[in-house]
């Protein structure tokens, strides 16, 4: 092991050492602060002189005479089954108190692309029993689906709600059957809020199946850059090796996306937009692609991320490159929360881009996909009627119009209305959709087949007659 | 990629690593030579030189490459191999196989391995097309391969290659590298060719496209059309459509060959491609869809370095199918990305940034890129074609970024997508008020000839008529459609149908997915039918309301489902031009 006491420069989250010998790139090191403990970190960067040190835990203490050990690997994460029902700091080491981790396997955290010839194109169905999300943006095994929402809403207990009434409809449980499995990835989030999804956990019996990463927000900073790497190297494992379902929660990512910026701000390298790195974009693909399915394996790993868009504005980079690469996006919608609106999902902006191959005749129902559609294009139509409303007044609306502004008002409060603690099969949200939909008339519902319409439209739907 | 680790010309010494860029000194090496970076043998090309300090960019993780370590040159540029093999395939950016990568690694991407772009080892049926005796030159065609059941392979007489007579000429079962041809100039002609990725193989002359790519989607080729040859934009903010837009063009386009480059985007979207592909018709020849299309995948979470070069490694491989006289159509998703591995490599090189951190070369490289597409007289007198749609992604979905004003000023077809129209399930969301298409004109006479007459007048139509509803829209946000004349609401009635019935068109419908000329002039044609006898009963006393409660009209927004469609559109114009007279 090498060993030295060259630091020369102590910078932000960053330490630069003379070296000697050739140093790996990404190769792992530990700072000794003489009888006070000891700090990790990583090469960021490495010439024939000097390196480049990123310090996990803060540069804090550090001075020149501390000495420098570089250990000759990258960072591992230890894997073994038995991480479940552990929790786990941001670096990965245990604080509950349990016993000592013995690995199976030790895992770089950097994780290696999958060959998009190896995957298995993900479309199996995920019941989350929430209509707004079942209904018209669908989840299914594999996918990378994240949450957008904005400080003080509720995207906590939704992700809760997601993560205990996930089922995969008809699966046969029980014999030889993959189970599920939650990786939970804190990342600067308050005690509170961990303790929100501690206690769930808990409560529902879901923590013995579960790995818990807390790097909460007294913790430093730049560890969250690490964090989802090592639960997302535990998932891995837990998905491609010991074949369980694992859903992957990271939150916040907004949080690991200002370690990032800092870690480049102290580095001056040449900011990107709004002065996060120009390669956040690669660095967030690089934890979003983990989520998938492998051709002959039977554990899959699902992906919800959650982040606080900075002033409620998606056009924010970190937003706005998360959309780019996941498949699709679930907002959480102020207004809609404020009118008390459980869950307040606005489904106009989410998507779910693997929808369509993972409903439908023997997955979930045909009808699903015009159901859905025609939903889309109603609700948006009558919120765009009112604004109108707000300056002509109903009166000045024809009958057609005021029909959908009644629509959209019963889409609200009855289908997109549930409260945290209600699942609904996708039967019941199907049905929902068509009550909503048997107030129009049968000519607007040009998105279903006609055959659907004969089916499944409520003749007598109560409210049909429209009030002006 | 190809190349067996050639002997070295003067091994360099790592100095400095910092991600995917690499500092070596004492290299013998000149600018995009390929080399092998450490220990592992890394692939990576020569991006700068200076005294003696060599800069590469590398094409695979360099996590753990330390200083000290060699640095090996092929003292070749960066190549592609060129042969029968490609089509049916998936490689990543610098044309590594991944299917064979998978049976050597397993599901996940190691580094320092290496395959040939094509299989050496497989024999594939050669029929010279020339004789003994006869003299070739440079890029003709001296016999055939069948490739996929849809596509013939031309073996060609390499572009670099000495022309001459035919000494010796071999029918029968040869793999890529047995000499199936010899020239009296002293060439030995195999089915494989190498070619360097950043040169544009060489053509005789390039001409004006006059035949449209008909993508069998309405809106594009009914409104925004692009030609044979041609370039085309497709810009959007995330989820608004720009992949599916491509797949669809990829599926349904008819183009002989596609070259499908998923430049930094999702692993998902290849493997859709590998897996639905295979099953779907080629609507031109009835064949597996798959048996004409290359794929070249380096996904966002793939090496940086390969993502910057798999959009040339698919432009190459395009001009060789070009070259056999075939049209080829490459979709490029994303040019963005394309774009930020510029950045991000440059910014690496401590470069003098320009707009955005963008280096000041995008422009030039964009352009560069773009001009390669064409229609073209080959070498041996064949035409042949590429048209390239390259997809944008600009952040915040802001138009006005660098990536998108560079390339708005070189291509000549937009196919602007808009969120809003997305957030409404408005598919596909391509805004029809800000596209353009700067074909239309000359692919026009093809369109008269070949589809109908008055199909530029039935398209000037409903331009005029979706304008309007856009001026008429303004009023109606400030009074409510009530306040509107009954012609004006009319008007926006047939507009209405126009977008639901026309512009919109569902991807996912097996029959709605593509709808050829014929389907999309008669939809055209059937609103305006519904137009025209609906202004008549106007003018005759009908009322709007009358008008909007005809029970036929709104089977206008099911042509797009309605297979049998001629029987469907002749039956349902009957109805609403019936049904209106009883108006007056
Ligand atoms: N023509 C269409 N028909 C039906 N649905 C469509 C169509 N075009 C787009 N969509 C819907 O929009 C979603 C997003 O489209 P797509 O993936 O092509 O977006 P994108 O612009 O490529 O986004 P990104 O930049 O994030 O890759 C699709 O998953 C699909 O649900
Ligand atoms: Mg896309």
């Amino acid at each position: 092991m090498k060993e030295y006491q060259t630091i020369n420069e102590v910078s932000g989250p960053l330490v630069f050492a003379e070296i000697d010998e050739p140093i790996g790139y990404g190769e792992m090191v530990e700072i000794e602060l003489s009888g006070r403990g000891m700090r990790r970190g990583q090469v960021l960067e490495s010439t024939d002189k000097f390196v480049a040190i990123q310090v996990f835990e803060g540069t804090t203490g550090i001075d020149k005479k501390c000495s420098v050990r570089f250990l000759g690997e990258t960072l591992k994460m230890p894997v073994t089954g038995d991480l479940l029902g552990r929790v786990l700091d941001g670096s990965g080491q245990p604080i509950d108190g349990g016993p000592e981790i013995v690995p199976e396997d030790r895992r770089d955290i950097v994780g290696t692309a999958i060959n998009p010839y190896a995957r298995e194109y993900p479309r199996e169905f995920i019941q989350t029993g929430i209509s707004s999300i079942d209904g018209m943006n669908t989840l299914v095994r594999g996918q990378k689906l994240p949450l957008f929402s904005g400080a003080g809403l509720p995207h906590n207990e939704i992700a809760l709600q997601i993560a205990r009434q996930a089922t995969v409809p008809e699966e046969d449980v029980g014999d030889g059957g993959s189970e599920f499995a939650v990786v939970f990835a804190a990342m600067g989030i308050t005690a509170e809020e961990a303790n929100e999804f501690m206690d769930d956990f808990e409560r529902t019996g879901a923590l013995e199946r579960s790995v818990v990463f807390l790097n909460l927000a007294d913790d430093p900073a730049v560890e969250r850059t690490i964090t989802p790497r090592l639960a997302l190297t535990t998932a891995e494992y837990l998905a491609f090796d010991l074949n369980y379902h694992v859903l992957v929660i990271l939150t916040d990512m907004t949080n690991y996306c200002e370690a990032l910026r800092e870690i480049g701000a102290a580095r001056e390298e040449v900011p990107g937009r709004r002065g996060y790195p120009g390669y956040m974009y690669t660095d967030l693909s690089m934890l979003y692609e983990r989520a998938g399915r492998i051709e002959g394996v039977e554990g899959s790993i699902t992906q919800i991320p959650i982040l606080t868009m900075p002033g409620d504005d998606d056009t924010h980079p970190i937003p706005d490159l998360t959309g780019y690469i996941t498949e699709g996006q679930i907002y959480v919608d102020r207004e809609l929360h404020s009118k008390g609106v459980e869950p307040p999902i606005n489904v106009l902006p989410s998507l779910s881009r693997l929808m369509s191959e993972g409903i439908g005749e023997g997955l979930t129902r045909n009808d699903h996909s015009n159901v859905s559609d025609q939903l889309y294009a109603g609700y948006a139509e009558g919120r765009d009627l009112r604004a109108l409303v707000n300056i002509v007044g109903r009166e000045a609306l024809s009958e057609r119009d005021n029909t959908y502004l009644d629509f959209a008002d019963r889409f609200e409060r009855e289908f997109i209305q549930q409260g945290y603690e209600t699942g609904r099969t996708i039967v019941e949200t199907l049905s929902a959709g068509w009550n909503l939909l048997s107030m129009l008339p049968k000519t607007e519902l040009n998105r279903i087949d006609e055959s659907y319409i004969e089916k499944y439209y409520e003749e007598n739907s109560e409210s049909s007659e429209v009030e002006g | 990629m190809s190349q067996a680790k050639e002997k070295t010309i003067e091994d360099g010494i790592i100095k400095r690593v910092s991600g995917p860029v690499v500092s070596a000194a004492g290299l013998d090496a000149k600018m995009n030579d390929m080399v092998y970076v450490g220990d592992e043998g890394l692939m990576g090309e020569v991006i700068r030189i200076k005294d003696d300090l060599t800069t590469i960019q590398v094409y695979e993780e360099t996590s753990g490459v330390s200083p000290g370590e060699p640095v090996e040159n092929t003292g070749e540029p960066l190549s592609v191999d060129l042969g029968p093999g490609m089509l049916n395939s998936i490689y990543d950016g610098v044309q590594r196989p991944l299917a064979v990568l998978e049976g050597q690694l397993g599901a996940f991407l190691d580094r320092g391995v290496d395959a040939p772009g094509i299989d050496l080892e497989k024999k594939w049926g050669f029929k010279p097309t020339v004789k003994k005796g006869d003299e070739v030159n440079p890029g003709d065609i001296i016999g055939t391969v069948q490739e996929t059941e849809s596509i013939e392979h031309k073996v060609m007489i390499p572009p670099n290659f000495v022309g001459g007579k035919v000494v010796r000429i071999q029918k029968g079962e040869h793999t890529v590298v047995d000499e199936i041809c010899e020239l009296d100039s002293g060439e030995k002609i195999t089915m494989r060719q190498k070619w360097p990725v950043r040169s544009p193989r060489p053509t005789k002359q390039k001409h004006t496209p006059t035949i449209p790519l008909v993508t069998g989607q309405r809106i594009l080729d009914g409104l925004f059309p692009i030609a044979k040859g041609g370039t085309a934009a497709i810009p959007g903010p995330f989820g608004s459509g720009k992949t599916v837009t491509q797949h669809q063009l990829a599926k349904w386009s008819d183009a002989d060959i596609i070259v499908y480059v998923g430049c930094g985007e999702r692993g998902n979207e290849m493997t859709e491609v590998i897996e639905v592909f295979p099953e779907l018709e080629d609507p031109k020849t009835g064949k597996a869809l798959m048996s004409r299309t290359c794929l070249i995948a380096n996904t966002s979470n793939m090496p940086v370095a390969a993502r910057e070069s798999c959009v040339y490694t698919g432009v190459t491989i395009a001009e060789y199918y070009r070259d056999m006289g075939y049209d080829v159509a490459v979709m490029a998703d994303s040019t963005s990305r394309w774009a930020e591995a510029m950045r991000e490599i440059s910014s690496r090189l401590e470069e003098m940034p320009g707009e955005e951190g963008y280096p000041a070369y995008l422009s030039a490289r964009l352009s560069a890129f773009y001009e390669r597409a064409g229609l073209f007289t080959n070498l041996n007198e064949t035409a042949g074609s590429i048209s390239i749609v390259g997809a944008v992604s600009p952040p915040g979905g802001d138009f006005s970024e660098p990536v998108t004003q560079n390339t708005l000023r070189i291509v000549k077809t937009f196919w602007a997508l808009d969120a809003s129209l997305a957030e409404r399930r408005h598919f596909p969301a391509i805004n029809w008020n800000e596209s353009y298409s700067l074909y239309r004109n000359q692919l026009d006479p093809w369109l008269r000839e070949n589809v109908e007459d008055d199909w530029p007048d039935v398209r000037q139509w409903a331009v005029t008529t979706l304008a309007e509803e856009a001026k008429l829209q303004e009023i109606v946000q400030l009074v409510g459609k009530d306040a509107l004349p009954e012609d004006q609401q009319l008007t926006l009635e047939v507009a209405r149908y126009l977008r639901e019935g026309f512009l919109q068109q569902n991807a996912y419908h097996d029959v709605d997915t593509y709808s050829e000329p014929g389907k999309t002039y008669l939809t055209f044609k059937a609103i305006q039918t519904f137009n025209d006898e609906a202004f008549k009963a106007l003018s005759g006393g009908a009322s709007i309301e009358q008008i909007q409660a005809i029970e036929a009209v709104p089977r206008l927004n099911r042509i797009g489902t309605a297979s049998e469609y001629g029987e469907f559109i002749e039956q349902l114009e009957k109805e609403i031009t019936d049904q209106l007279k009883e108006l007056y």
